[in-house]
């Protein structure tokens, strides 16, 4: 069967970090994860992407990020600053001819040199942010406590935050809440109808997403056509 | 954008909702309680998208259950942020 996984990994901080890779040769895609809650909820469909890619002869890695998923590293101690380094420290390894982000991962993708750049939905690094506080927000209010956002920012400055289950440190909220997508050349697509769209679905924004077969394979050829 | 088809969009993609049964949604479809999918997790979510979407800044502040009892209500509330 194509398409069958295995690990590579960068090293960053003195850490290996992983790089899962489907398909039967050197990875020629990267994939940089949308961040936090949304990399779980896009998961299966890029991994059914992946494989979808590995059909066509297209092998292609997902990294961690540090701090995220199978990484030892604390997530209170990243940045975005520091997770573009790991994007470059992992696009060293796969020497990738298309560095493919999704969502907050197009925030760090700038650091790399490409041949081809596919881009799914950027989004604005505030906009993370303040899904993440408004979940904090709305779980304080059901155990029946008032904090407000800008209460949580400035708490954020002291001491690491808790966000809907992820520990932020003040770099990291600092940043993100500035962070807009770098103004890179790129083919940049959103799920729906009309110009510069796949099939799909805003997965990523889905309490229960599951997985979505039709728009990964529409990720797999989109990604296909612009390296062809 | 028209508040009306942001609000259905951003209803479809943030709750998973059939298009079909959003379209026929009227300003009495009653939201908060009457569909399990929209829980003050999934508000988060929904309030961001709104903004991005309608290019319009939400204070939480503002924000009250009333606003997620109706589609009528939360229609409107979006209307009046885009002032």
């Amino acid at each position: 069967m194509p398409g069958a996984l295995r690990h590579l990994f960068y090293k960053i901080d003195g850490l290996a970090e992983q790089l899962l890779v489907i398909g039967d040769g050197s990875p020629r895609i990267l994939f940089v994860p949308p961040l936090f809650d949304e990399m779980n909820r896009m998961r299966r469909t890029l991994v059914l992407a992946m494989h979808a890619l590995a059909q066509r002869d297209i092998a292609s890695a997902l990294m961690d990020l540090p701090g995220c998923n199978e990484s030892l590293a604390g997530l209170e101690t990243q940045s975005l600053t520091h997770w573009r380094d790991a994007v470059a420290a992992a696009a060293a390894v796969a020497e990738p001819d298309c560095l493919a982000s999704l969502r907050g991962g197009c925030l760090i993708d700038n650091g790399v040199d490409a041949a081809h750049r596919w881009r799914l939905a950027p989004a604005k690094g505030s906009s993370l942010l303040k899904t993440l506080l408004r979940t904090r927000i709305a779980g304080e209010r059901e155990d029946g406590r008032t904090v407000t956002a800008a209460q949580l920012i400035e708490q954020s400055r002291l001491v690491p935050i808790e966000l809907a289950g992820n520990w932020l440190g003040a770099q990291m909220v600092a940043e993100l809440h500035d962070a807009l997508p770098a103004a890179l050349p790129a083919r940049e697509v959103k799920p729906g109808t009309g110009p510069s769209t796949i099939t799909g679905s805003a997965l990523w924004l889905r309490a229960e997403p599951g997985e979505d077969a039709a728009m990964a394979k529409a990720i797999a050829s989109d990604i296909a056509e612009l390296m062809a | 954008m028209q508040a009306d088809i942001a609000v259905r969009s951003v209803l479809v993609d943030v709750l998973g909702l059939d298009a079909e049964r959003v379209a026929a949604f009227d300003a009495d479809t009653e939201l908060f309680g009457a569909i399990p999918e929209l829980d003050s997790m999934a508000v988060a979510g929904l309030l961001t998208e709104l903004e991005d979407r309608l290019e319009i800044e939400i204070d939480d502040d503002d924000v009250d259950a009333e606003i997620f009892e109706t589609f009528g209500n939360l229609v409107a509330f979006a209307e009046a942020k885009q002032g």
